[in-house]
């Protein structure tokens, strides 16, 4: 549906994107993920077709979006970061305007109710924009991208700004609409991607530093697992007991302590899962295990490694860039 | 495009540029009218076209002033520039509807001068000929606006600067007078001078040569305009 070739933005000496490339089936569901700054959003503007890439391509369902713009925009659907509203026209009004301006051939009324009622804002549909709350101006937003039913639907930071019952709300929303289109959707919020993607592409710097799918992203954490364990026992001999364990690299002691239990922190080897040995040894000794945690495995957490190891591996680009 | 201008038809009158322009260029067409014919007595129009040309000038940046920074502004560009529409359609489409706006005052405009066919022999070609002039030049100046519009995000910026390069269109003509009687330069500039060239028209002769020049700069600037947008996707 979506393939990007060696896509490259400069500006100036600053590299928006450097290089990047990444294919997207029909019906996927796939999250941008990334640091402010990072490249989503022009990602996203040269796949719409509203900026231009410094070189490389961009097709929409085969088609090239340089050589035939209005081709390939009329399959996409689009809601930028802020919302293009029309504060002075009614929600009707504008996505009557919608309509005619991408030249929708489906039945107009229908289509248009249809969409009213998926976003639900039939009760403000007779209402001025520049009247309409965050959240409803976020809907009808996103009403605007559906217009025309295009097959590629592309939401740049959809929840931004939105109260937490919003945020869900358009969460599901976007889930809903997976099922029929294919979605790309851009966030700096982790939680969002691990909620609504299927599939998450990390950029920083303008380059893509992780493409996997939500539930394997564990998986690109090359180092071992860190657990916290908190067990009730002596604790010296806990912690010599869990160091014996095979597949334990470290074990340490946090310090923190409720009655007779302590906690620790136990750091296991790569592809070693640790937490059965770990269960049947504290069994063995009628030791209770008051707490089992993984630390780290959260997307923030590799949000962050990943970041950070692609930081490491470019020192000379990040410090050119710091020069700037 | 038919979307494109229906909305701008419809943004001019949802805020007040649209009955500002319509009450200012009526109210103050209509007495430059009386001043230059009834007052004054005469059934010339030469004095009349002069002095709309100028008012024409001052009032039609009104008009494009916010025909793209607006929307550059609010963002809405975003919409239009990822829609199935090309950039010369869009552009095409405000520039039409501005271009409606000032021809639909113009024609009402020239409804003041049935009054004149009870008290003198008026030449109705003469007329037509002038009104078709005057629409030429406004043609231009919204040209000029539409492009200084599409450069900023600051409608004010716009009004000033529109208005700044049509009194240059305008004001060649005076540095004309100024410049010996065979000297080569005075001939280009009789020849870019927006004014010099309305005064033929206004002299009784419709020169195509003028026609071809209005119809030719409006579509350079109109050109242009593509070409700003063009050139931001690449910026």
């Amino acid at each position: 549906m979506v393939k990007v070739e060696h896509l490259v933005k400069r500006y100036g000496q600053n590299y928006a994107l450097n290089d990047i490339s990444f294919e997207i089936g029909e019906g996927e569901i796939v999250g941008l993920l990334g640091p402010n700054g990072a490249g989503k959003s022009t990602t996203m503007n040269i796949l719409t077709g509203y900026l231009s890439s410094t070189s490389g391509t961009a097709t929409i369902d085969g088609i090239n979006m340089l050589e035939h713009p209005i081709e390939a925009k009329s399959m996409i659907g689009f809601l930028p970061e802020q919302p293009p509203l029309y504060q002075d026209m009614t929600v009707e009004e504008y996505l009557n305007f919608v309509y005619e301006l991408k030249g929708c051939k489906l039945e107009k009324e229908a289509h248009l109710e249809e969409i009213i009622n998926v976003v639900k804002i039939s009760d403000v549909k007779k209402r001025l924009i520049k009247n309409l709350s965050k959240g409803y101006k976020q809907r009808v937003g996103i009403a605007q991208a559906l217009v025309g039913d295009p097959k590629l639907i592309v939401f740049d930071e959809p929840t931004v700004g939105l109260d937490p019952k919003q945020i869900l709300e358009i969460r599901n929303l976007i889930r809903t609409l997976s099922k029929n289109h294919t979605v790309i959707l851009s966030t700096h919020i982790l939680a969002e991607v691990q909620a609504v993607c299927e599939r998450v592409i990390i950029i920083n710097q303008g380059k893509i530093i992780a493409d996997e799918k939500t539930s394997e992203l564990t998986k690109v954490i090359e180092d071992g697992y860190q657990y916290e364990i908190k067990i009730a026992g002596p604790q010296r001999e806990v912690e010599s007991a869990l160091e014996k364990i095979r597949g334990v690299k470290s074990v340490t002691a946090t310090g923190e302590r409720d009655l007779d239990s302590y906690a620790y922190i136990v750091e296991s080897e790569k592809g070693i899962d640790v937490r059965k040995p770990m269960f049947n040894l504290c069994a063995a000794r009628s030791w209770a295990i008051l707490g089992l945690m993984p630390i780290g495995t959260d997307l923030e957490t590799i949000f962050i490694r990943l970041v950070d190891r692609a930081s490491g591996i470019e020192p000379e680009r990040k410090s050119r860039r710091s020069a700037h | 495009m038919l979307a494109i201008y229906k909305r701008e038809m419809r943004s001019y009158f949802t805020g007040v540029i649209g009955y500002v322009f319509l009450v200012l260029f009526l109210a103050i067409g209509g007495g430059i009218f009386c001043l230059t014919t009834l007052y004054a007595m005469t059934s010339n129009v030469t004095a009349f076209f002069t002095y709309m040309l100028i008012f024409s000038a001052v009032i039609l940046p009104l008009l494009t002033m916010k025909s793209f920074s607006d929307e550059r502004k609010a963002k809405t560009e975003q919409l239009l520039l990822t829609a199935p529409v090309s950039i010369t359609s869009m552009v095409l489409g405000k520039f039409l509807a501005a271009m409606t706006m000032f021809g639909g005052a113009l024609l009402v405009n020239s409804l003041y001068f049935l009054i004149l066919y009870n008290y003198a022999n008026v030449k109705t070609a003469l007329l037509i000929g002038n009104f078709v002039a005057l629409l030429l030049v406004g043609m231009t100046f919204i040209s000029v606006g539409i492009f200084v519009s599409a450069l900023t995000e600051n409608q004010l910026t716009a009004a000033v600067g529109t208005m700044g390069i049509i009194l240059l269109f305008l004001g060649v003509g005076v540095v004309n007078s100024l410049l010996p009687a065979n000297f080569w330069l005075r001939y280009v500039l009789d020849c870019i001078s927006v004014f010099t060239r309305f005064q033929t028209f206004v002299n009784g002769y419709f020169d195509l040569s003028s026609v071809v020049y209005y119809i030719s700069v409006s579509a350079v600037f109109v050109y242009l305009t593509i070409r700003v947008y063009d050139r931001r996707r690449y910026n």
